[in-house]
């Protein structure tokens, strides 16, 4: 493959060419949710769709988060297909009963009789000042869910193409896509297809620690990997990619090569996904350690406006590559 | 439901099988209900148990009206929407023993019995939760253009929910074929509606919607079974929801047995006087509609089937260990 | 007959109290009459029977707690015909069913808490991946100084170890389960040595020694601060005289010239009598005997110092006939025990092999060793002029608790006076 049939695209405009993908393939697929018609999107992620769509598939809904995703789910319940839009995690709280207490327990109360074939995308994170309520990073807690499966796209081909396998699967999925990826540039080839959700990735070699992580701290996490290179340790960047159900094939084998593991997570530490992939290195891979598991999170604090207080409080580079080098230089 | 119903019938127990099979239908719920009970004293049934005791005319009048091709959400009380639905005593009692036979695999219990086949689409047990669910149902008949009608049960408690608002609202903006039935039994758990909403007419809160809405009497299966078929009628033809109120009264506690500290003995006697079945049966009397022999077939003929289901239930399996992981994600793939 | 039991009101309803009979004998109930009242922990509830027939007995009175299941009424029912009790009818109140669901033997309340074997006086901390490692090459965990935080063992410390311990790679050795072996012990035995040669098995010998080793060695770097000290010898006067010496000898009888080192150290150590002796229980224990511990290779690896015992008193002609007979022994498995255990200071020699300095490790208890390098021929000044001696590298590692810096430059100064006068040796 060479550059010049590569397609340059952001992610969101990876996410927008997903959604059309899908509208076309399949006439049971419909986009629904706040502003996503008319306004275009809140992230700009589905301009132009109503446009080509339509009102009744590109589908503005009011400012009720529980009734809309209720209605996905029905709608799914129903036959069809749809990508019902919440505009951020902090929204979905709203409609956490939906999500939780129909869409992740039908299956199973009905004894195995309804499925919910719904995707639900949210954008996610902070680090934009936007203060306590439009910063948080909830997608590790709705992976606690059985019944839903959470996806974490980093990549610009994940935001790609990672919808059309999520419309596939019989039950529901939750994608979060990290508000501040969106600018984000990447190359692709035009016929770039769907992508497994179900595997982790490695993003970077390495063999001195297993840097374990996603989304938006999958970058910063690459790029802590590039300046310890320098100084001679060579870090291993996971990406986690999907967060329920957890690859942990992935990460225990690589940490059975590096026998050292850090989780940058950008959600809080306390009983979060980084504590459960830790427990599962702890329960799966203890005699390959050769440190104990650290991991960077954000300060339990709720994100503050402030920036200086807000970068603080996220993982940053310097952060992570600080706290590798203390892990690595323990035996060193 | 056995009897097709196309909404042509006028609301007089004019016709004696229509009417013998109206009160046969409330005294299966009955007896259902009954032996429910039983079972759970003496702990065959366990967990929350919601009895519809007094409500039977709704459920049994309401379903009239709808098709097969119908789709029914219901609440956590729905052992009689689901038995009128067409689901067999059997099997809803086979869920309530948690046997694997059950309706739902014994992985509901009495509050969730579903059935896909006969779009039952279950026992919700949060209170509103259903209401969204109902509204995506008929979206998707809508865009799929399909002509069928979504019916919604909830309870008077259900009202004070945001699901309720935020549903109702969607419903009659997007013009969704929702029949909502709010089964009005006063008491949202122990808390009255006088003590819960500021505005106690229900079906004009829905009004305020432009949903179209009616009030009528729940212990009355005439009336409940007349204004649903006015509602399907309307939500058929204009593809737009209806809201239909039948006020009523459950005879026992709210769930099982509670202290009842929250309603007199006088309030529950004097609602008794206006049980659905009794009056249904004394009407029928009176209109010469039904004798006594009538009445004690239906009898034994209730009394035999509640008995076999018993037995099968009892006589059903209990899921393997193995399985407990099963049903948390679909076994199959979509098309 | 049918029996009336406490019904259960509610998935967490235990038992209840009868409040009051709303029937009493020789009442008619039917289906779903109420015929009782009680109480459980949420209110007073009726309860209703789901028999048709004549209340026949009552047999729970009012106030009395009640299990769920237990009877608390007989009716007749059409079916039945006598008013007949069932012997199984006899009611229990609910403590009593309580306590008999919970009763616990006797004996079992009795049982003594197991007993709590004493716990190592201090724990190892070692990586998980680290003790993997250790148990995979037979590492004995204990000989090795962790560097990571608080002492902990890590893979590289265990890699150092076997890199630099093992010389000729182990041929397939199982995995040796660790030795547990309580650190006081080692501690309160005198100086460490290799074990008894009375091993059979060369393997097993092998393994116990290099763990034994492996133990004062580790013990060594973990307690003893050592401070190195070294001095460049002028080896002339020695060599020239020894020479000398060894012509009047038959060729067996020859004295090696690691021997004046060793009569100089003693010698040394008679003028600097601090660095001969032991470190125990926090206190500097000098020894009077000068028992020279002289560290032999093995061929097969590892090693033994067997002590030449009162070096000092011997002459230089003695010295070479213990140094014999105790190689000779040592490689043959005879050493005595004594010779094993009483060395006071331990000299090694790696000049064989052309090392030029050694940075020797103290043998536990040990307050002091000498290390001996390559004699070789160096450029050395003296009185302004420039010439060529023969040059040995002579260092001391000592106990930094037992002695200081000055004390060894003593020593050091000492040993060289002697073998710049040989004649005296």
């Amino acid at each position: 493959m060479t550059n010049d049939v590569m397609q340059k695209l952001t992610y969101r405009e990876a996410v927008r060419e997903a959604i059309r993908e899908a509208m076309k393939k399949d006439d049971r697929v419909f986009l629904m949710g706040e502003d996503v018609g008319r306004y275009g999107g809140c992230f700009a992620v589905s301009k132009g769709l109503l446009e080509d769509f339509g009102p009744t598939r590109i589908r503005d809904t009011p400012l009720s988060e529980s009734g809309f995703v209720g209605a996905g789910i029905g709608a799914a319940l129903g036959g069809m297909r749809p990508i019902v839009e919440v505009m951020t995690v902090n929204f979905s709280l709203l409609a956490a009963d939906q999500i939780i207490n129909n869409a992740a327990a039908y299956l199973h109360m009905s004894g195995g009789l309804f499925n919910v074939p719904i995707v639900i995308r949210m954008a996610t994170g902070g680090g934009r000042q936007l203060a306590a309520q439009h910063s948080r990073s909830l997608e590790g807690w709705y992976a606690h869910i059985p019944g839903i499966k959470v996806l974490s796209p980093a990549t610009v081909e994940d935001a790609r193409g990672m919808l059309w396998t999520a419309l596939e699967d019989p039950d529901p999925v939750l994608i979060f896509e990290n508000a501040g990826l969106y600018n984000m540039e990447g190359m692709l080839p035009p016929d770039i297809g769907p992508v497994d959700i179900d595997k982790a990735r490695i993003r970077r070699e390495g063999k001195d620690i297993s840097i374990i992580s996603y989304s938006a701290s999958l970058f910063k996490s690459l790029d802590a990997a590039e300046i310890l290179a320098k100084e001679g340790i060579e870090a291993e960047v996971i990406d986690l990619r999907t967060l329920r159900p957890l690859d942990e094939t992935t990460f225990l084998d690589s940490v059975a090569r590096t026998h050292r593991a850090l989780i940058v997570d950008e959600g809080w530490r306390s009983g979060s996904i980084s504590a459960e992939i830790s427990s599962r290195i702890m329960e799966s891979a203890f005699y390959e350690l050769d440190a104990p598991v650290e991991r960077l999170c954000s300060a339990e604090v709720p994100l503050p406006y402030a920036r200086h207080l807000e970068e603080a409080a996220l993982p940053q580079v310097n952060k992570i590559a600080a706290l590798v080098k203390k892990m690595v230089g323990t035996h060193g | 439901m056995k009897t097709k119903n196309t909404g042509k019938k006028k609301a007089a127990a004019t016709n004696h099988n229509h009417a013998v099979h109206l009160l046969r239908s409330m005294i299966r719920i009955r007896r259902l209900e009954d032996k429910c009970a039983e079972l759970y004293t003496t702990t065959k049934i366990r967990g929350f148990m919601h009895l519809y005791d007094g409500e039977e005319a709704i459920a049994v009048g309401v379903l009239e009206a709808l098709t097969q091709d119908d789709a029914i959400v219901a609440t956590y009380r729905e052992h009689g929407h689901a038995l009128i639905r067409g689901l067999s005593a059997g099997s809803i009692l086979a869920e309530m023993y948690g046997k694997q036979e059950g309706c739902s695999r014994g992985r509901g219990g009495s509050m969730h019995l579903f059935d896909d086949k006969l779009r039952f689409y279950g026992g919700n047990a949060i209170v509103g939760g259903g209401l969204p669910i109902a509204v995506g149902l008929a979206l998707a008949d809508k865009m799929q253009q399909k002509k069928r009608v979504t019916c919604c049960f909830f309870g008077d408690g259900a009202v004070a929910e945001g699901e309720f608002h935020e549903s109702m609202n969607l419903a009659a903006l997007w013009k969704l074929p929702v029949l909502f039935v709010c089964e009005n039994n006063l008491y949202a758990m122990g808390t009255a509606l006088k003590y819960s909403q500021s505005n106690m007419d229900l079906a004009g809160k829905a009004a305020s919607y432009d949903v179209a809405s009616v009030a009528v009497d729940g212990m009355d299966v005439l009336a409940v079974e007349a204004a649903a078929q006015k509602a399907t009628e309307v939500i058929r033809f204009k593809g737009e929801p209806f809201f239909l109120e039948c006020q009523t009264y459950r005879f026992r506690a709210h769930s099982m047995y509670d202290a009842e500290l929250y309603r007199t003995k006088a309030e529950v006697d004097e609602w008794k006087k206006r049980c659905p079945i009794a009056t249904f049966t004394q009407r029928l009397k009176n209109e010469g509609l039904l004798s006594d022999a009538d009445l004690e077939k239906i009898e034994g003929d209730v009394a035999q089937e509640i008995n076999e289901a018993v037995a099968f239930a009892e006589a059903c399996t209990w899921e393997p260990l193995e399985d407990l992981t099963r049903f948390v994600y679909s076994e199959r793939r979509m098309s | 007959m049918a029996e009336f039991r406490m019904p259960s009101l509610g998935s967490d309803m235990l038992e209840g109290t009868l409040v009051e009979w709303l029937v009493k004998p020789g009442d008619r109930v039917k289906r779903r009459d109420a015929v009782a009242v009680v109480e459980t922990d949420k209110a007073a509830i009726e309860i209703e029977v789901y028999e048709e027939g004549i209340i026949e007995t009552i047999l729970a009175q009012p106030g009395q707690k009640i299990a769920v299941g237990a009877i608390m009424a007989v009716i007749r029912t059409e079916a039945g015909k006598k008013a007949e009790t069932p012997e199984k009818a006899t009611l229990k109140d609910a403590s009593q069913l309580l306590a008999e669901g919970a009763s616990v033997p006797a004996e079992d309340k009795e049982k003594k808490l197991p007993s709590i074997p004493e716990v190592e006086a201090r724990r190892i901390k070692v990586s998980p991946y680290a003790r993997r490692l250790a148990a995979e090459r037979s590492v004995d965990l204990s000989t090795i100084a962790g560097t990571g935080p608080d002492g902990a063992i890590g893979a590289t410390d265990v890699e150092r170890t076997t890199a630099t311990v093992i010389t000729q790679p182990a041929e397939k050795a199982p995995p040796t389960p660790i030795e547990e072996t309580p650190r006081e012990a080692s501690q309160k035995e005198a100086p460490p040595a290799a074990p008894a040669a009375e091993r059979h098995a060369a393997k097993d010998y092998q393994t116990a020694m290099r763990r034994a080793i492996a133990a004062a060695m580790a013990r060594s770097k973990r307690e003893i601060p050592h401070y190195y000290l070294q001095m460049r010898l002028d080896m002339s006067s020695t060599l020239r005289w020894l020479e000398s010496e060894n012509l009047k000898r038959p060729i067996k009888n020859r004295i090696l010239p690691v021997v004046p080192l060793i009569k100089g150290v003693s010698l040394a150590l008679r003028d600097v009598p601090e660095l001969n002796g032991y470190w125990i229980d926090d206190r500097h224990q000098i020894s009077e005997a000068i028992n020279l511990g002289f560290v032999i290779a093995l061929r097969q690896g590892g090693l033994i110092a067997p002590a030449i015992l009162n070096a000092d008193e011997k002459c230089l002609d003695e010295l070479m006939d213990a140094m014999r007979d105790l190689i000779v022994r040592t490689r043959s498995g005879g050493l005595r025990s004594s010779e094993m255990t009483d060395a006071t200071v331990t000299v090694t020699n790696l000049g064989d092999l052309g090392v030029e300095t050694v940075y020797g490790v103290i043998y536990p208890p040990q307050v002091a060793l000498i290390g001996f390098g390559k004699t070789m021929e160096q450029p050395w000044a003296e009185n302004g002029m420039l010439g060529v001696r023969p040059i040995l590298m002579a260092t001391l590692a000592a106990d930094h608790r037992a002695t200081d810096g000055h004390r060894g430059a003593q020593f050091l100064d000492a040993l060289n006076r002697h073998l710049q006068e040989p004649s005296n040796l």
